[in-house]
Formats: C-alpha cells, sequence, structure tokens
C-alpha cells in the first residue's frame, strides 16, 4: 500500500493553541471500536467539539466560522499519551495534511508520516507567530515546502526550515511504504535468524 | 568506550543499518490485542502476505473485555465484534489467542512476563504505548501504531531510527508507605510529561536496584507518560528469579546459556549517556496527579500549584486543565471527597499490587460514598489472588474482585467512571475523559487508592501507618 504523497502546500489554517493535546483527546477511546481505517474524522477532538447531545460546541475552534484549512496549528507535545494511530487517521480523515506545533511525541510523529500526514516541528517562537498571524487575520496563509523543508508565513514572508528524517522525507513524496522497503531485504532477516536465534 | 544496556541489545538485534535509513530491527516477540490490529491484518490481506513469525506472536483481548460475566458473550456489540474478528483473524494467520475464557487471558503487559514470553535481553513490540512495561527485564519494548504492526506482522521486523539514551538515578531509602508508583509519578512531575520524549530511558541507582518486578514493571509502564520510547532496568538477580520455572522461560541447558547472556546485561561502566539525571528517595511522597496529565503531580500533603506560577504561554492550558478537574489555585487534595477508587490496569494490577491492598484493607470497610472496583491484570492474577483468600478480604472490605482487563483504565469496557465523578485510580493517565466522558482522574499508588476508599476522601496513607504501628 503507497504512502500518500505529500510535497508542497499552501493553505489557511486551524489554531489549538493548547500544550499536551494527548491522543485521548484527539479520538477517545470510545471511538476505537471501528476495524477499519475510515471515518474517524468524523470524531476527531469529539469531547472538545461536541456536548453530551452531539450539539457542536460553539467556541471550539473546528466549529468555527472562520477558521479552516489544511493544516492543524496546536501547543507543544502534540499527541502524546496512547500509541493508537486512530489519532493520525482521523486528523487525516478530517482532511488535514499536516500538523505544526513546537514539539510532537514520538510515536504520533511516527504514525502521522506513515499516513502522508505531515507533522512539521518549529520552534516555539515561530508557532508564536503563526498563532500572531492567523488571529491577527483568521484567513492568513502557511506554506508548506517539504522539499525545501521550509515554513512559510505568507503575509509575512517570515520562516523556518525543519527536520524530517530523509528516508520518511523520501517517502512521503514518492509515496513509498515501509514494508516495501522491509521485504526488500528479506534474505537479510532470514540469515540474522538463522545466525542470531 | 563502554555501550549501555539499551544499545547492547539494540544491536543485537539489527538486521540491516544503512546510512540516511532507519535501522531494520529484528523483534523478538510481537504482542498483539484486540484494537490496534484488525486493521492491520487487513493490511496484510490487501497485500497477500501472511504473518511472516506467527509462532513470534501473541494475542490476548484485554481493552474491550467485561470484568463482570466473562463467561456470557460481550454485551456491547462494537465490543463483541471487535474482539470476534481478533479471534477470526488469529485463526486464519495461524497465531496462537488467549482470549476469554483461556487461562493465560489478561492484559497484554501483564501475560507477557507473567508467562515467561518476556526475557532480559530481547525486543518486544505491540500496539500500545505500555508496552514500555516489559523493559522491566531488562529488554527494549516500546508501543507501535497500527501501520507498524502490519510492517511487524509482515516481516518480523521494524524499521526504527536509534533514540538518545538518557540514565535516570535513584538511590537512598524510600519512606514507608512510598513505593514504585510513587517514584513513577515524581519523576514524571519532575521533568514533565515531554521530558523524555526522544530517549530510551535506562533507570537505575539503589532504590530502583530494590524494587520488585512488580515495581519495576510500574515505574518502566510509565515511561511513555514522559514521553520516552521505552524504559528499562538492568537484570539482576531479582529478575532471573522472577523469570525462572515460568510456563514459557528457558529449561534446562537453555536456561543456562540464557543466564549466562543475561549477566552481560548492563550499561559499561564507562558508557555515554545523553542525559543523566537523579532523584533521592528521600524526597519522595506519596504522589498524586491534579490536572490532566500524568507530568501535573504533587506530594499529597502539598497544594495545587498556582496559576501564576506557570510561564505565560502555559497559563491557558493549565487553567483549561484546573477547570476540567473543578480545582481552584492552591486547593489541597487531602481529604476531598471522591466517588470512585479503581485498583487495576497494566500499571498495578499484578498480584503484588493486589497482596499490598488486601493486607491494608484486612479488616477495614470502604467509605459508603465510595465505589471501588479491583481488576486483575489476568486470569492467573485472579486464580492466584482466589488461592491466597484476597477475594474474600476485598469482599469484605467492600472491594470486590472482579475478572481481568483493561476495564476503567481507559473505559472501552463497560466499566466507565462517570461524568463529574472523582476517581483515585492505580492506572496511567488522567487525561480528559480517560476513564469516562467528563470523568475527573487522581492517579496514586495502589495504597494511596485503598486508603482513599476507606476514608472516602483524599488520603495520605501515612496516616494509617502510624496508627497502625501504635497498635502493633
Amino acid at each position: 500500500m503507497a504512502t500518500k504523497i505529500f510535497k508542497h502546500i499552501q493553505t489557511s489554517v486551524v489554531p489549538l493553541p493548547i500544550e499536551n493535546i494527548d491522543t485521548d483527546q484527539i479520538i477517545p477511546a470510545r471511538f476505537l471500536k471501528a476495524t477499519t481505517r475510515e471515518g474517524f474524522g468524523n470524531n476527531l477532538f469529539r469531547d472538545w467539539r461536541f456536548d453530551e447531545n452531539d450539539n457542536p460546541k460553539e467556541d471550539f475552534v473546528l466549529n468555527h466560522p472562520t477558521f479552516s484549512g489544511k493544516v492543524l496549528v496546536a501547543g507543544k507535545n502534540f499527541g502524546c499519551g496512547s500509541s493508537r494511530e486512530h489519532a493520525a487517521w482521523a486528523i487525516a480523515d478530517y482532511g488535514f495534511d499536516a500538523v505544526v506545533s513546537s514539539f510532537f511525541a514520538d510515536i504520533f510523529k511516527g504514525n502521522a508520516l506513515n499516513n502522508g500526514l505531515l507533522p512539521v516541528q518549529v520552534s516555539d517562537d515561530f508557532l508564536k507567530k503563526i498563532f500572531d498571524a492567523v488571529y491577527a487575520d483568521h484567513k492568513a496563509e502557511i506554506e508548506i515546502d517539504l522539499e525545501k523543508q521550509l515554513i512559510i508565513i505568507s503575509a509575512t514572508g517570515e520562516q523556518e526550515s525543519f527536520e524530517i528524517n530523509p528516508y520518511k522525507k523520501a517517502c512521503l513524496i514518492n509515496g513509498y511504504d515501509d514494508i516495501d522497503y522491509i521485504l526488500s531485504k528479506k534474505e537479510l532477516i532470514q540469515q540474522f535468524e538463522n545466525s542470531a536465534l | 568506550m563502554g555501550q549501555t544496556l539499551f544499545d547492547k541489545i539494540w544491536d543485537a538485534h539489527v538486521v540491516s543499518s544503512n546510512e540516511g535509513f532507519p535501522d531494520i530491527l529484528y523483534i523478538d516477540t510481537h504482542f498483539i490485542h484486540e484494537v490496534t490490529s484488525p486493521q492491520a491484518f487487513d493490511g496484510l490481506r490487501n497485500r497477500g502476505l501472511p504473518v511472516f513469525r506467527p509462532k513470534q506472536t501473541v494475542a490476548t483481548a484485554d481493552h474491550n473485555v467485561p470484568t463482570i460475566d466473562q463467561h456470557l458473550p460481550i454485551k456491547e456489540e462494537l465490543s463483541r465484534y471487535q474482539v470476534d474478528m481478533l479471534t477470526k483473524n488469529c485463526k486464519e494467520f495461524g497465531i496462537e489467542l488467549y482470549g476469554l475464557g483461556h487461562p493465560f487471558q489478561g492484559i497484554v503487559h501483564v501475560i507477557g512476563p507473567e508467562l515467561g514470553i518476556t526475557r532480559p535481553g530481547g525486543t518486544y513490540v505491540c500496539g500500545d504505548s505500555h508496552t514500555s512495561t516489559h523493559g522491566a527485564f531488562g529488554a527494549i519494548a516500546f508501543g507501535i501504531g497500527t501501520s507498524q504492526v502490519e510492517q511487524v506482522m509482515a516481516t518480523q521486523c521494524l524499521l526504527q531510527s536509534r533514540p538518545k539514551r538518557m540514565k535516570i538515578e535513584v538511590n537512598g531509602k524510600l519512606h514507608k508507605g512510598v513505593g514504585a508508583k510513587d517514584i513513577i509519578l515524581y519523576i514524571i512531575s519532575q521533568i514533565s510529561a515531554a521530558g523524555g520524549t526522544g530517549y530510551a530511558v535506562e533507570y537505575a541507582g539503589h532504590t530502583i536496584r530494590s524494587l520488585s518486578m512488580e515495581g519495576r514493571m510500574t515505574i518502566c509502564n510509565m515511561s511513555i507518560e514522559m514521553g520516552a520510547r521505552c524504559g528499562l532496568i538492568a537484570p539482576d538477580e531479582t529478575t532471573i528469579e522472577y523469570v525462572k520455572g515460568r510456563e514459557f522461560a528457558p529449561k534446562g541447558e537453555e536456561w543456562d546459556k540464557a543466564v549466562a547472556y543475561w549477566k552481560t546485561l548492563y550499561s559499561d561502566a564507562d558508557a555515554q549517556f545523553d542525559e543523566v539525571l537523579s532523584f533521592k528517595a528521600e524526597d519522595i511522597e506519596p504522589m498524586i496527579t491534579y490536572g490532566t496529565n500524568p507530568g501535573m503531580g504533587i506530594g499529597v500533603t502539598q497544594h495545587v500549584p498556582e496559576t501564576a506560577s506557570f510561564e505565560a504561554k502555559e497559563q491557558g492550558s493549565y487553567k483549561k486543565a484546573l477547570e476540567y478537574m473543578g480545582l481552584h489555585d492552591d486547593e489541597q487534595l487531602l481529604g476531598k471527597p471522591i466517588d470512585y477508587v479503581f485498583i487495576g490496569s497494566c500499571t498495578n494490577s499484578r498480584i503484588e499490587d493486589l497482596r499490598q491492598v488486601a493486607e491494608f484493607v484486612k479488616g477495614k470497610h470502604k467509605a459508603d460514598n465510595v465505589t471501588v472496583w479491583v481488576v486483575p491484570g489476568s486470569k492467573q492474577v485472579q486464580e492466584q489472588a482466589i488461592r491466597e483468600g484476597l477475594d474474600k478480604i476485598f469482599d469484605a472490605a467492600g472491594f470486590p474482585l472482579r475478572e481481568p482487563g483493561c476495564s476503567a483504565c481507559l473505559g472501552m469496557n463497560e466499566d466507565k467512571i462517570p461524568a463529574g465523578k472523582y476517581c483515585v485510580s492505580t492506572s496511567n493517565r488522567n487525561f480528559e475523559g480517560r476513564q469516562g466522558p467528563n470523568s475527573r482522574t487522581f492517579l496514586a499508588s495502589p495504597l494511596t487508592a485503598a486508603a482513599s476508599a476507606i476514608t472516602g476522601k483524599v488520603t495520605d496513607i501515612r496516616t494509617f501507618l502510624k496508627e497502625e504501628e501504635l497498635v502493633s
């Protein structure tokens, strides 16, 4: 199965300036009972987005009429907690292509990359600049160029480079898949088993 | 230069290492459960691939299982479907399943160690972040996402970049009433829920060495709560004694060979860590969390911090957490009335936890305002507790012993804490809604949880210890 291809986007953003957003918030446990990868977007941030009667909470940003876009911008330590990949599926299924934060939890970062959802880690300063830009103008756009590893605030031209593992970058740009790569080394695995086990 | 324990194990499992690529790491045992595996099995079917090493894959049902009447069909339709799906998938792909009704069934991180599947020097993964538990044996063990579950099923390997290495030392003598859970809650409160991100953490020092295997598992279990990739503790006589004679532990010559190898598993004296932290056991009180991540913890007699003590950009998140918990600045949790006590989860549902709680509650009774759930980590723990008569002590105290599963740790089964209610929980996470929508969780040790159940409010276990010492 090929990974979704990611190269470059320019988009307005959805700001969520909360720190330590854990995967139980992104997709609560009671929605993990599905056995396919589809449809998790409906329950993205379920308990922040809807009240107990399933009415949208007006003050939550996903329900805000003027914020929209393909990138979620969140406070530091995004995606901590459970390893549930359903969190990455929910964010991608909702329609986001990337998440920007000043710090990501390891497992979430890996899960996102395996699903064509780009985690862009920026400095605390740059994160603040994005929030400032989007609160000044709700339609403010950012640009993410994966090939150049650059994130740019379109209105001000301010930019910052971001890190990504070169292998994972190639996977995203070309739609490669880890399993294909490992299976191409199957002989080495068998050699390892013969010598080590 | 010497090597760290982590590097010794990692290097022994690298199948292929190519510049610019993550390493291909060989996985000795892959644990699977019903929640994070169905999409991975589908992936294999779509690719037309078998499970590469089904005999190195161990399956159990834990997250969705009820904790009463396990002999009856699961009532909740989606839970039943997910558990049935695991049964069907395991059958189709030739994987041994310790499902409901099997004498080995239980929480995946409890059964691996108790069956002797988890051993020093091994590599273990599971689609569950608390896989870090198995590191207590001196092994590399970490949680993975479902795409990686599929990867391990397809290849018995995982593409992984080597994390940085951190050593956390704890030395000194613990106060009475302070245990492994307090140690780890204390460490996380000191370094934050992100303090270990990017690291494999080796716990060392005399205090850690003095812990039982159960205590060490509690410590490693919560490594993920500081963001660490995994936690591990060098194996020693305590480890070897624990593994010896267990169902799948090596026997005879194999055992001697294994033990000889395990004795080489330690960080060399001159091994370099990327970060070293030290804590004093004497500084640790019985701990309790007040907030909505496991880093928001305090000594049980301390007060909730003031919002103004945080940096301006953190204050919004902090206020949100206190509002969710129904707490205010400078509030003392001690004496706060509670509604539920949950003793269980992969952190604290082992026989030692149950014995400790039973010993404390013997001859006491829970307060009327509190509902108590004691959920063993596995069928074997449940049966052992019954053999030892712990169930009778629990019954008399109003602490009914239920059947094994993940239960109210995350409430994927019926065991949910109602909205607005306070629960003192021995589990690992206090996230918003973790134990049920709008539930409020105080994380604590089994002893603190048990004492709080008796008084009906957040309690300092040491007050009981003083009284009991006076009596005796």
